[in-house]
């Protein structure tokens, strides 16, 4: 594959972490680390992602489902010949995906964790894991989020027979939310700069 | 009493997945005379995926209010998670403000819009590492009151409580803490080759099929290797590991029912402490096993 560094100085410089691309060594430690791997989940394991960041392949690399299928395992981490933080190169990637508009907008795990996740958190500051649950089972619709909770429903009523669901899927906000908003409104605005 | 600050995250609320957690690591620290003194007004860290939706400084901010409350609510005291993803974030985030003072200087100016501030000289620790390093293996041994000879555990580390900091000095691929723990109960560490394997985490929800396969292969060398019983410090590795045995069990046509613990809930129990001091009848599959030591 042929060395075209347009979309790699980009990532180096945009993408959290994205700078120690430059120091893999190809080696695959990290492909062969990955949980997902054995399971066929991924088209690329982190060294194909590397090298077609260096290769130049903008449009297949951040429109791809490979950086979301992370589990944060941290196994490519720790197992690094080079001691590069492959996991958060890789989570970096994921979320360069999302900055510049080329996730695939059905990405299931790109979805949850933006539009699902992130939302439940800053709605309140704690995770409800009542309206989590629920906003992701009907993400798609009234049809498909009953079928959904049909699916769901043994592991729902387990949960909440040993009082480990709450069956109030509202919560209130936490008492400094006011600052707790502003600190993150100015987080995301430095983090643009 | 020993008194820490103490960030239990989202699962360990009232009525949360790692509701079993909380309530047996309350009893356990009781027992030890360790008091556990709540971060008043804690935010979510934000977990595995937060980094999706915010990049890493909002997602390093989220952790810095928490510190500085921390230090604000209980001045120099170690801040301890028994979360598996609260603590990994309290830790990254920590590293990083030492070790990158362009960093700590954004996370000073985000703070000031809640008028907080953090020094930045707290200590994250996990509950294991409490455990460990402060109350030390003879007196976790000496207070065993009902040994739970006999019981065959799996002693399931997974991931975020393993990589990439590590507990105590211990090696990543092989770590021996937990099994250590389990025999400190009186109970039998069998051998335990998925002890370090992934269950999926996060993606058990937006990829369960794959993240179901993992954890049958978790399942599988449990039982092949006589356990009664899944010990892990993580509440994602409890949660999934637990609830998704019936969906396991249709996708395989396998009978898994395998009763899955916190090493807070062994601890009780052997210590002397009640069914529900363990939190043993929070548990979605029933802890059968360990009803002859009740």
């Amino acid at each position: 594959m042929a060395y075209n560094l347009s979309f790699a100085r980009k990532v180096y410089k945009n993408a959290e972490m994205g700078h120690w691309i430059k120091m893999c060594m190809q080696c695959g430690v990290c492909s062969g680390s990955c949980p997902l791997g054995p399971l066929g989940a991924w088209e690329f394991g982190p060294r194909e992602i590397f090298q077609r960041v260096r290769a130049g392949k903008e449009e297949e690399i951040l429109g791809s489902g490979a950086m979301w299928m992370c589990t944060s395992c941290y196994n490519c981490i720790v197992r690094c010949p080079r001691g590069l933080p492959i996991t958060h190169i890789v989570h970096g990637l994921a979320r360069y995906a999302v900055e510049t508009g080329k996730v695939k907008p059905t990405q299931p795990t790109a979805r949850f964790a933006t539009k699902v996740f992130w939302n439940n958190i800053v709605k309140t500051g704690r995770v409800g894991e009542a309206a989590l649950s629920m906003h992701l089972y009907f993400i798609d619709g009234i049809g498909t989020g009953i079928s959904n909770v049909l699916e769901m429903k043994d592991v729902a009523l387990g949960m909440l027979k040993s009082k480990r669901l709450n069956p109030i899927p509202f919560r209130g906000k936490i008492k400094g939310y006011d600052g707790f908003k502003k600190m993150l409104d100015k987080a995301f605005e430095l983090e643009k700069k | 009493m020993k008194e820490y600050s103490f960030y239990p995250g989202c699962s360990s609320e009232k009525m949360a997945s790692a509701a079993n957690m909380e309530n047996s690591v309350h009893h356990m620290c009781e027992i030890l005379g360790i008091k556990l003194k709540e971060i008043d007004d804690w935010n979510c860290c934000s977990a595995s995926i937060g980094y999706a939706g915010g990049g890493q400084l909002p997602r390093m901010a989220l952790t810095a209010r928490n510190f500085a409350l921390s230090q604000a609510q209980s001045p120099g005291k170690d801040v301890v998670a028994t979360c598996a993803a609260c603590w990994l974030a309290l830790r990254e985030t920590q590293e990083r403000i030492e070790e990158e003072p362009v960093v700590k200087a954004q996370l000073d100016t985000v703070l000031k819009e809640a008028n907080l501030t953090y020094d930045g000289h707290l200590k994250p620790r996990h509950m294991v590492e409490v455990l460990i390093e402060d109350v030390g293996w003879d007196q976790l041994k000496a207070k065993v009151k009902k040994p739970l000879k006999g019981l065959k555990v799996a002693g399931y580390v997974g991931c975020q409580t393993n990589r990439p900091f590590g507990v105590c000095g211990d090696n990543f691929e092989d770590p021996q803490y937990l099994d250590r723990m389990i025999e400190a109960t009186g109970a039998t560490a069998v051998p335990f080759p998925k002890k370090v394997a992934c269950c999926g985490g996060a993606l058990a929800f937006s990829e369960n099929e794959n993240a179901c396969k993992l954890i049958k292969e978790i399942l599988q060398s449990a039982v092949d290797n006589g356990a009664e019983a899944i010990v892990t410090p993580c509440p994602v590795c409890q949660l999934n590991v637990e609830v998704y045995q019936g969906k396991v069990n249709k996708m395989f046509n396998t009978r898994f029912n395998i009763p899955v613990l916190y090493y807070s809930q062994l601890f009780v129990l052997a210590w002397g402490g009640s069914w529900e001091q363990a939190a043993l009848n929070q548990q979605v599959v029933p802890a059968t096993a360990l009803q002859r030591f009740a």
